[in-house]
C-alpha cells in the first residue's frame, strides 16, 4: 500500500474530505488555502484562494465541505468567515461573516442546507446557524440563518446531519453528543459524558445510521444516530484527533498523537502518528499504518471503500489506496457482518 | 481427716466436736485476725526464681544477690532478705523476700531488678501483696474474667488455595489507574481473570497506593493512607482479622516482609503522634506514648501486634537526585529469627525475634561498618536446621580504609559473634554484596581507585568470589578495568552474569547517547574449583541482567535509556553439540530470541520461570504504559498498552514440597506427564476459541438485527417525508480508467552544427 504524498500545504491540515465519486479529495490548512487533489494520482487541480485578493480566505481554515454533485464546496475559517466556491473555476461565490472562526461546515443529503459552528470566544457564545443554499443563483444568498441555536453549555466542536436532514449531532468540547432538531432548534437528546474528554471529530457510517466520534481521551465510539446508544468503545493509547468508517470492509480508522506541543524530541514512535485500523464489531484492533511525523489531524475515506486518506500536523495529506490483500483478508475467519456500502 | 486421726486417745464423738470447732470456730478467728496483705507490705519484694542451692553456698548465694541489687541501684542490708528454707530437702525454695525501708525504695528496685539475670536465670520480682492478690482473684480455673469479651473462633479461608490450580498456572496483578486486577496466566498468554463464585476478584479498595505480594505469595498487601492491608485467601478478602489483617500507620510508604511472612517492617515519612486521647482506637490501642516519634514500626503478622517501634533514620543521597530511603534498612535473616540493621561508622545492631531485643542486650561494635548483607539459606539448611544441626546464621560487612588499616570484608556468624572469614582490601570506593541464592557463594563487588588518586572516585573493580561451602571460604578475585554496574547470579546455579562498560559516556548521563556495555558469563569449574569466563559479549546495549528463578535462562533488557528498549533472550544450555560443550564451556550460551518493549520500565519472571513480564510503569514517565508477556523462548504472547498503567506482580510462589527423589522421578517420567497435559492444552485451545467464536458470533448478529430495524425504521420514515433514497451514482463493476500520459527524456544529444 504504497501512498501518495500531496505536498501542497505550509502549515498542518485542518480537515480533508472526499467528493462522493472519491476521485478529487479537498484538503483545509492552516496555510489559509483549501486544495482540490486527484486522489488517482495525487495531482493538484486547483486552489481555493491561493491568490491574495482574489476572495480567498484570511486565516486558518478550519473546515470544508463538498455537496454530493461536487459543484459546491463550504469553507469556515479563522477569519470569522464561511464562504461558498464554485468548485470548477475555484471562484468564491459568496462570504458569511461572523463574529468568530468558524471551525465546522456540513452539508445536508439534500445539498440545499448546510450547517456552520461558530467559535466560542470573546463573550460570543458557540452558535450553531442553518442556512438555506441557493443553488440556482449562487452568488445570491441568504445572510438570515433559517435555524439558530445558541449554546449555553460546553461549546460545540464538531457536527454533522442525520439521514433524513431532521436533526443534526453534534459533538462538544466537555465530551457530551447531542442531537438538534433542525427547525426548532432543540437539543431533543444527548449523552452528557459520552467521551471524558473534548470530541475531535465526528464522521457517519455510509448509510448514517450510525456514527463514529474521536476524543482526546483517547477512545472512539460508535453511537446510534436515532437513540445516541453507544454501541462500541475503541480504547487506545493516544489522544484521537480523527475517526472514519471503512465502507465495504468492517473497519474503522483512528488518528491522532500526542499534542504537537508535548511531542518531545525522541524518536518517531513515540508521537504514536499512525493510523489504526480496528475491527468495527469486535473492539480489536487489526493493523497500523505509519508514514506521518507529526500527529494526524483529520482521517477521510474514500465514499465507495477504495482508498483513506490523512492529513497530519506535518503538513502532508498520505492517500493509500487499499491493497487487494486488504479486501482478502479475514483476520477473524469467515466471520463478517453484512457489506455496508 | 488425717490431722484428726493423729489425735489419739479420744473418742468418735469427742472426735467430731474437734472437727467442728475446725471447721467453725477457727473460721471466726482467722477472720478477725486475718492480715491484710494488700496494706503494710507496700516495702515487701518477692523475688522468684533464684536458684535452688544447699546450705553450703546460701551465703554466697546472698552476697552475690546482694551485689547485684547493689549493681542495679537497689542496695539492701543482708537483715533484711529473708530466705525461706525447705527443711526436708535442705535447700532453700527458690524464692527470697526483700524488704526495704519504705514502699518508695521497694517501688524503685522492683523496676530496677525484674527481670534482670543472675548468671543462666531470669530474676522476677512481684509486690509482696500482689502475689496473694492474684492467687486469691475470683477467677477458677479454665473460667474467664467478667468483662472479658470471647471472641468467636472464624476459620481462615485456605491461603494457599491457589497452589492448587489444575493447571499449575501462575496468577499476576495488574494495576491501571485504580482498577486492580487478578489474572491467571495461561498458555500462550491467555489470561483469564481470577474468579471467585463466578465473579472476577475486585476491590475497589486496593488501587490506593501501591501493592505488592509477600515473599511467599500468601498476602496480597495494599498500601493506604491509613495504613498496611494483607489480603489472603482464596477471595482475597473477609472478615478482618482472619483473612483481611489491618496493620495502622499513618502515612506507610515503604514495608518489607521478612522471608518467612512471619513478620513485617512499615516506615513512615511522619512520626507517630502520641495517641493516647486519639478518637480513633485501633491508633489508641496500637501505639503507646514510647512510640511517639518513631517512624519504623515491626509488627508480627499473624498476632497482628507491634513489636517494637524504632526513631527515624537519615535519608541517604540517592544515586539519582533526591534524598531516598534506603530500603531495606532493616534486613532479616532468613530463618525469620532476627533482625538488623547497621548504623553506619559503629556497628550493626542484631535484634532476636520475636522479642525485640538486642542480642546479648548490645550491638555489634564495628568501626566503621559500611554495610552487611545476611547470608541466604538453602532448602538442605533449613531442613538441617529444623534436625536441629544446622549452621548459625551468617552476615557479610566490610569497613573501609582508616589509618594504617586496610579495608575489610568479614563474614560474621549470628549468635556467635564469631568472624569465619576476612579479607583485607585496598584503594576502596564501595562494596556491594551479591550472595548467591542458595548461599553457597559470595560476591564482594568492589569499586576501587587509584592508589594515589586524589578523589575517591571508583575507576575500576574487583570481584572478590568467595565460596562458602568450601573449608575456609577460599576466595578468587577477578579483577576489572572497567565499571561494572550489574552482577547476578544464576539462582541455584554456579554460574554468573555481569554487564561492565568502558564506554566514556558512562555515567555521564548525556542524553541520546546510547551506551555500549559488555556482557560477561563465568561458571564454577568443578575440577579446578575457581571461576572460569564461558562467554563474552561486546557492544551490547542491555544493562539489565534477569536470570530466570529456575536459573539456565537470563533475559537481558535495556531499560532506563530513551531510544533503546530491548529485550534479549539467552540461554546457557542450548545444547547443539553435546561433544562441543564438552571440549569448550560455553558453546552452548545461545541468545534465542531478542524483542522490544516500548518504553520498558520493569522486568520480572514469573516463578516458574516459563513467562516474562516487561512493563512500563506511568509511575516512571514511560511514553506508552503498559506491559507484556512473553514466553522464556523470547515470543511475545501477550501486548497490553493500557494507559495510566501502574504495575504488573508475579504472586510469588512458596518453594516446592516435593522432595529431590519426588521432583527426580518427575522428570524421569515426563513423557507420561506431558502426554496427559499436552491432551489438556489441546482441549483447552478449542474450547477458549470456541467460546471467542461464539462471541463474535453474537457480535455479529446483534449487530446485523440492529442494522436492519434501524434501516426499517429510517425507510418508513423516509416514505412518511416523501423523500426517495439517493442512490449512489458510481457502479463499482466499471471503475473509472485514470491514463496518464508520462513523457520521459530518453536521450538526448547536443551537436554543433558547424555552418
Amino acid at each position: 500500500m504504497k501512498p501518495i504524498i500531496l505536498q501542497g500545504h505550509e502549515r498542518s491540515l485542518t480537515q480533508i474530505v472526499f467528493n462522493s465519486e472519491g476521485d478529487l479529495l479537498f484538503s483545509a490548512s492552516k496555510d489559509s488555502v483549501v486544495n482540490a487533489w486527484f486522489t488517482s494520482n495525487g495531482e493538484r487541480l486547483g486552489t481555493f484562494g491561493g491568490i491574495k485578493g482574489d476572495g480567498g480566505h484570511n486565516g486558518t481554515v478550519w473546515t470544508v465541505a463538498v455537496d454530493s454533485q461536487t459543484r459546491f464546496l463550504i469553507t469556515g475559517a479563522a477569519d470569522n468567515t464561511m464562504k461558498l466556491w464554485e468548485i470548477a473555476t475555484g471562484k468564491c461565490l459568496f462570504t458569511w461573516d461572523f463574529l468568530t472562526a468558524v471551525k465546522r461546515v456540513a452539508w445536508n443529503e439534500e445539498d440545499d442546507t448546510i450547517l456552520s459552528i461558530t467559535e466560542q470566544r470573546s463573550g460570543q457564545p458557540s452558535i450553531i446557524r442553518i442556512y438555506k443554499i441557493n443553488r440556482d443563483e449562487p452568488t445570491m444568498q441568504t445572510t438570515t440563518p433559517i435555524t439558530t441555536m445558541t449554546l449555553s453549555g460546553s461549546k460545540a466542536t464538531v457536527a454533522l446531519w442525520t439521514p433524513l436532514s431532521e436533526y443534526i449531532l453534534t459533538g462538544h468540547e466537555s465530551g457530551k453528543v447531542a442531537k438538534y432538531d433542525v427547525k426548532s432548534g432543540e437539543e431533543v437528546n444527548y449523552v452528557d459524558d459520552a467521551h471524558k474528554g473534548e470530541i475531535t471529530d465526528i464522521q457517519s457510517s455510509p448509510d448514517g445510521t450510525y456514527f463514529i466520534t474521536s476524543s482526546k481521551d483517547k477512545t472512539a465510539r460508535i453511537f446510534d444516530s436515532e437513540t445516541l446508544e453507544e454501541m462500541k468503545v475503541f480504547p487506545t493509547e493516544t489522544p484521537l484527533n480523527s475517526a472514519c468508517i471503512a465502507p465495504l470492509r468492517p473497519y474503522i480508522i483512528l488518528g491522532g498523537g500526542q499534542d504537537a506541543m508535548s511531542v518531545t524530541t525522541t524518536s518517531q514512535r513515540a508521537g504514536k502518528f499512525e493510523s489504526r485500523f480496528w475491527h468495527k464489531l469486535f473492539e480489536e484492533e487489526v493493523g497500523r499504518v505509519k508514514g506521518h511525523f507529526g500527529p494526524i489531524n483529520t482521517l477521510a475515506v474514500h465514499p465507495q471503500g477504495k482508498a483513506y486518506a490523512s492529513g497530519a500536523e506535518d503538513g502532508f495529506v498520505r492517500v493509500h489506496w487499499f491493497d487487494e490483500s486488504y479486501f482478502r483478508s479475514r483476520p477473524f475467519g469467515d466471520l463478517e457482518p453484512e457489506v455496508e456500502v | 481427716m488425717s490431722e484428726i486421726e493423729k489425735i489419739d486417745g479420744f473418742t468418735e464423738e469427742e472426735q467430731l466436736d474437734f472437727e467442728a470447732e475446725l471447721q467453725e470456730g477457727y473460721a471466726d478467728i482467722e477472720d478477725r485476725y486475718a492480715v491484710d496483705t494488700q496494706q503494710g507490705f507496700e516495702n515487701v519484694l518477692v523475688v522468684d526464681n533464684i536458684p535452688v542451692i544447699d546450705d553450703s553456698k546460701k551465703q554466697k548465694l546472698i552476697d552475690r544477690l546482694r551485689q547485684l541489687f547493689a549493681k542495679a541501684g537497689a542496695p539492701i542490708e543482708e537483715e533484711n532478705i529473708s530466705m525461706p528454707w525447705d527443711d526436708k530437702a535442705a535447700t532453700n525454695k527458690g524464692f527470697i523476700f526483700l524488704t526495704y525501708p519504705d514502699a518508695q525504695q521497694a517501688e524503685n528496685a522492683l523496676r530496677a531488678l525484674d527481670g534482670s539475670s543472675f548468671g543462666k536465670s531470669t530474676l522476677y520480682v512481684n509486690r509482696f501483696g500482689d502475689i496473694e492478690r492474684y492467687a486469691n482473684l475470683p477467677v477458677g480455673e479454665g473460667e474467664l474474667p467478667t468483662g472479658w469479651r470471647e471472641k468467636s473462633y472464624v476459620e481462615k479461608d485456605h491461603l494457599r488455595s491457589w497452589l492448587g490450580d489444575n493447571a499449575g498456572r501462575d496468577q499476576y496483578l495488574t494495576f491501571r489507574d485504580t482498577d486492580v486486577s487478578i489474572w491467571w496466566n495461561g498458555r500462550n498468554g491467555n489470561a483469564e481473570p481470577v474468579k471467585v463464585d463466578g465473579k472476577p476478584l475486585k476491590n475497589s479498595k486496593w488501587g490506593e497506593l501501591y501493592l505488592q505480594w509477600s515473599p511467599l505469595g500468601t498476602y496480597l498487601t495494599s498500601l493506604h493512607r491509613v495504613g498496611v492491608a494483607l489480603w489472603s485467601g482464596p477471595k482475597l478478602d473477609g472478615p478482618i482479622g482472619v483473612n483481611v489483617l489491618r496493620f495502622t500507620h499513618p502515612g506507610v510508604r515503604l514495608i518489607q516482609y521478612s522471608p518467612c511472612e512471619n513478620y513485617l517492617v512499615t516506615w513512615s515519612e511522619e512520626p507517630l503522634d502520641n495517641f493516647e486521647n486519639h478518637p480513633n482506637a485501633a491508633l489508641r490501642e496500637t501505639f503507646g506514648p514510647e512510640d511517639e516519634g518513631n517512624t519504623f514500626v515491626v509488627w508480627d503478622i499473624k498476632a497482628q501486634r507491634v513489636l517494637r517501634t524504632f526513631p527515624p533514620e537519615k535519608p541517604v543521597q540517592g544515586e539519582d537526585g533526591p534524598q531516598q530511603m534506603p530500603w531495606p534498612l532493616f534486613k532479616w535473616s532468613p530463618d525469620d529469627a532476627y533482625i538488623a540493621k547497621v548504623n553506619v561508622g559503629s556497628g550493626i545492631a542484631v535484634y532476636e525475634l520475636p522479642g525485640m531485643g538486642l542480642l546479648d542486650k548490645k550491638s555489634i561494635k564495628i568501626e566503621g561498618v559500611q554495610n552487611f548483607e545476611w547470608c541466604p539459606m538453602s532448602d538442605k539448611d533449613f531442613a538441617a536446621r529444623k534436625a536441629g544441626k544446622g549452621k548459625e546464621c551468617s552476615f557479610v560487612f566490610w569497613t573501609p580504609e582508616a589509618q594504617n588499616q586496610p579495608a575489610r570484608v568479614s563474614i560474621m556468624s549470628i549468635p556467635s559473634r564469631n568472624i569465619l572469614r576476612a579479607k583485607n582490601l585496598f584503594n576502596v570506593t564501595d562494596c556491594k554484596f551479591y550472595w548467591q541464592s542458595q548461599g553457597d557463594f559470595l560476591c564482594v563487588k568492589v569499586d576501587r581507585h587509584a592508589r594515589k588518586a586524589k578523589s575517591k572516585k571508583a575507576t575500576f573493580c574487583n570481584l572478590e568470589l568467595f565460596r562458602v561451602r568450601e573449608k575456609d571460604y577460599p576466595v578468587e578475585v577477578i579483577e576489572f578495568k572497567d565499571y561494572v554496574p550489574q552482577f547476578a547470579w544464576e539462582p541455584q546455579g554456579n554460574r554468573f552474569a555481569m554487564v561492565s562498560s568502558n564506554d566514556p559516556n558512562y555515567g555521564q548521563g548525556i542524553p541520546g547517547v546510547v551506551i555500549k556495555y559488555n556482557i560477561d558469563f563465568y561458571q564454577l569449574d568443578q575440577k579446578k574449583g575457581d571461576f572460569i569466563p564461558i562467554k563474552h559479549l561486546d557492544g551490547k546495549i542491555a544493562n539489565t541482567l534477569v536470570w530466570s528463578p529456575r536459573g539456565r535462562h537470563i533475559a537481558l533488557a535495556t531499560i532506563g535509556s530513551s531510544q533503546k528498549f530491548d529485550v534479549e533472550f539467552w540461554d546457557l544450555d542450548f545444547v547443539v553439540d553435546e561433544r562441543r560443550e564438552a571440549s569448550e564451556p560455553g558453546a552452548n550460551v545461545t541468545m534465542l530470541a531478542s524483542g522490544e518493549h516500548y518504553g520498558i520500565t520493569d522486568i520480572a519472571w514469573d516463578p516458574s520461570g516459563r513467562y516474562l513480564a516487561t512493563s512500563a510503569s506511568a509511575w516512571r514517565q514511560t511514553p506508552e504504559p503498559g506491559y507484556c508477556i512473553w514466553d522464556f523462548k523470547g515470543q511475545q504472547l501477550v501486548h497490553q498498552p493500557q494507559d495510566r498503567f501502574k504495575q504488573f506482580l508475579w504472586r510469588n510462589r512458596p518453594s516446592t514440597l516435593l522432595s529431590k527423589d519426588q521432583i527426580k522421578k518427575v522428570r524421569k517420567e515426563l513423557k507420561e506427564y506431558s502426554r496427559t497435559f499436552d491432551e489438556e492444552d489441546a482441549a483447552e485451545e478449542n474450547r477458549g476459541s470456541a467460546e471467542k467464536l461464539a462471541q463474535r458470533q453474537r457480535d455479529i448478529s446483534e449487530w446485523n438485527a440492529w442494522r436492519a430495524r434501524n434501516n426499517k425504521k429510517i425507510d418508513e420514515r423516509r416514505a412518511q417525508l416523501g423523500k426517495e433514497k439517493k442512490v449512489t451514482v458510481v457502479n463499482h463493476q466499471d471503475d473509472e480508467r485514470v491514463e496518464e500520459i508520462v513523457e520521459e527524456l530518453i536521450d538526448e544529444t547536443e551537436e554543433v552544427v558547424v555552418g
